[in-house]
């Protein structure tokens, strides 16, 4: 049998740790507060994920099933890295050399499939998701690897409020910077400005004379590059484990579907949403956090089948 | 193909299930290998009613599968210790469920519904991993035994004796094809075609299309449902693997494999996949990069299947 990705539970051993500290009302304050904090963060990466597969379904039409796998080998790379050119130097080469795969297999294999039922392009991925978990499990083996950040991020930065790490707090502000990066790389520059433009009409665009193969490349790159930088910051909160990426794959596709079709904005909202509400419920009924997102996409469904900041026509 | 060929073929097909546990030993299986490739194209069959038949992308059909398996199990193990019981309650589970989740998302399409699909699956998937005390979570429901027959005069012993339970198996399966394949010569499954070949066209007939989508999903999910009570049955156990999307890919891979659009497709996918998978997962511990590169080669290799193939080159 194949191995399950388990669930991300960075909960229950904070959630005593928070009891056994301060009075009655702090403790709830700080319960609370410390799931508020946790949901963000997950969602995040949730926002993070889902922005990459975003971009590729929005211009392409692909599904990047692979996507949790890609994410892996960023992390894996990382690792990899840090002993030569510490964490900082593998927090910037490692998204970019996993970029650098994804190009690659986008050029040999994912290329073919454009324009072809959808069916085969997921089908295509989905087999290299599990070259990908199985390919790290061979190289890197199957045990929870340590994932060493620099010490001085690691302290908490208040007592009282003991679960706001400096990493912590850095990978949000990185999150946000990178997202406010991608924002102005698709409004600002021509490439993005192309990216959006073919995402509305590819035809026309080609009409142009812009090169759609290579956009299309492009675009994939750099929501690999997401990817890559998601698995990095991931592992150094999660510890690395060849399931890393499939544990956060499916929220993304929730994340997507709640945001709206179509609408980048919409991912990074459905991203944070499901985020901060499965970190909510945690506090309350933990066993349901996963499946709250699940209700929460079903509730979108039933009210605005194209997500909340989707496009009526996108859905057909 | 003329119309004797057909039956010549249909016949031929009938003919080798009806002794495959008279020769499956004679090239190296074993008898309950006959069941499970039996039970998982019942599955991948059921799947193509709604893919190769309606033009619907499912990704997320392992859920009813999941859902007939645990509803077989637990009714056997807390309800009553009784196949039949076990089965329908199984098939009622599943089909239920997908009626629900149908009316959700019926009015998708293409490569959206594939994702809201996949992401409905995992609400299951969650339920039967967290509910520890009722569903053995990550264990998997084991404890329990499917019983012996009991027809009145006639006592089948379906546990002990594996060729018994395979006609069971082989009994459950023919009625269900059988239906399958009436339903489809029926008007009703013109107009599935018709709503594959050109849904506007069929929309502008009169049709009502969100109707049809919806029936054939619930018949599709009322079969893959029964095939998994049938594979929770074969193994006396049943794990969240079944709910899994991983194993919705798997459904999926068999039909485009066998040829998703001739009717016994997905059936010689079924019994070239389950013996892959039997072969290397004794040959090698990375079995699943195989089966992954296995997805990649038929993806660009052989979209068309086994049965598209042949039927291309005996064509005009």
């Amino acid at each position: 049998m194949r191995k399950i990705a388990g669930s991300l539970t960075w909960g229950p051993a904070f959630r005593v740790e928070a009891l056994a500290r301060g009075g009655r009302n702090l403790r709830m304050t700080q319960l609370i507060l410390f799931n508020v904090f946790n949901g963000l963060i997950i969602g995040a990466f949730y926002a993070l994920m889902a922005l990459g597969l975003s971009l590729i379904l929005n211009l392409s039409g692909v599904i990047n099933f692979a996507h949790g796998g890609f994410l892996a080998i960023g992390a894996y790379l990382a690792f990899a890295l840090i002993p030569h050119i510490g964490f900082w130097g593998a927090l910037l080469v490692a998204p970019f050399l996993t970029a650098a795969i994804g190009l690659v297999v986008e050029r040999f294999l994912i290329r073919r499939l454009y324009g072809r039922d959808p069916l085969y392009s997921l089908l295509l991925t989905f087999g290299l998701a599990f070259i990908f978990e199985d390919g790290t499990r061979y190289i890197w083996g199957p045990q929870t690897l340590p994932f060493t950040v620099p010490d001085w991020l690691n302290r908490p930065l208040s007592d009282q409020y003991f679960f706001l790490t400096g990493y912590r707090l850095f990978m949000v502000l990185l999150v946000v910077a990178v997202v406010v990066g991608l924002f102005l790389i698709l409004n600002r520059t021509r490439l993005g400005m192309r990216i959006r433009a073919g995402t509305g009409d590819l035809e026309t665009v080609s009409t142009l004379g812009v090169n759609v193969r290579i956009l299309r490349t492009l675009n994939f790159g750099l929501g690999i590059f997401l990817a890559g930088l998601a698995g990095v910051l991931a592992a150094g909160m999660l510890g690395l484990q060849p399931t890393i990426g499939s544990t956060l794959i499916m929220p993304s596709f929730v994340a997507i579907i709640v945001g709206g079709l179509g609408s980048l904005p919409g991912t990074l909202l459905g991203g944070l949403l499901i985020g901060v509400a499965s970190g909510v419920t945690g506090v309350f009924f933990p066993s349901a956090s996963e499946a709250v997102i699940y209700v929460m996409m079903a509730l979108v469904l039933m009210v605005r089948p194209q997500g909340l900041f989707g496009e009526e026509g996108r859905i057909q | 193909m003329s119309g004797l060929d057909k039956r010549a073929a249909n016949a031929l097909i009938w003919l080798l299930l009806l002794t495959m546990p008279y020769w499956i030993g004679w090239i190296g299986g074993y008898t309950s290998l006959g069941s499970r490739v039996l039970v998982l194209a019942l599955a991948a069959m059921s799947l193509n009613f709604l893919l190769g038949f309606t033009g619907v992308l499912s990704f997320g059909h392992a859920a009813y599968f999941g859902l007939g398996a645990y509803g077989a199990g637990m009714t056997i193990k807390y309800l009553l210790p009784s196949t039949p019981l076990g089965i329908l309650v199984g098939v009622l589970v599943g089909t239920v469920a997908a009626g629900v989740v149908g009316a959700l998302i019926v009015r998708l399409r293409g490569v959206y519904f594939a994702m809201v699909t996949i992401a409905f699956g995992q609400v299951f998937y969650f339920i039967a991993y967290r509910w520890n005390s009722v569903t053995g979570g990550d264990d998997g429901l084991s404890g329990w035994k499917r019983m012996p027959l009991d027809l009145g005069s006639a006592h089948v012993d379906i546990l002990n004796d594996d060729k018994a339970f395979y006609f069971l198996v082989l009994i459950c399966f023919a009625v269900a094809v059988g239906i399958m394949a009436a339903l489809l010569r029926s008007p009703f499954g013109r107009t599935l075609l018709a709503i594959r070949e050109n849904e506007r066209r069929a929309r502008f007939l009169g049709i009502p299309i969100e109707r049809h989508i919806w029936l054939s999903w619930v018949i599709s999910c009322l079969f893959v449902s029964l095939s998994g009570a049938l594979y929770a049955l074969l193994n006396n156990f049943s794990d969240p693997h079944n709910l899994h999307w991983s194993q919705s890919g798997d459904f999926v891979i068999m039909a485009v494999l066998g040829g998703m659009r001739s009717f016994w497709g997905p059936l010689i996918g079924a019994a070239i996949f389950v013996v892959l998978q039997d072969y290397l997962s004794s040959l090698t511990d990375n079995w699943q990069s195989f089966i992954g590169l296995f997805f990649v080669l038929v993806v660009l290799f052989f979209p068309r299947g086994v049965l598209g193939m042949i039927r291309r080159r005996a064509g005009p």
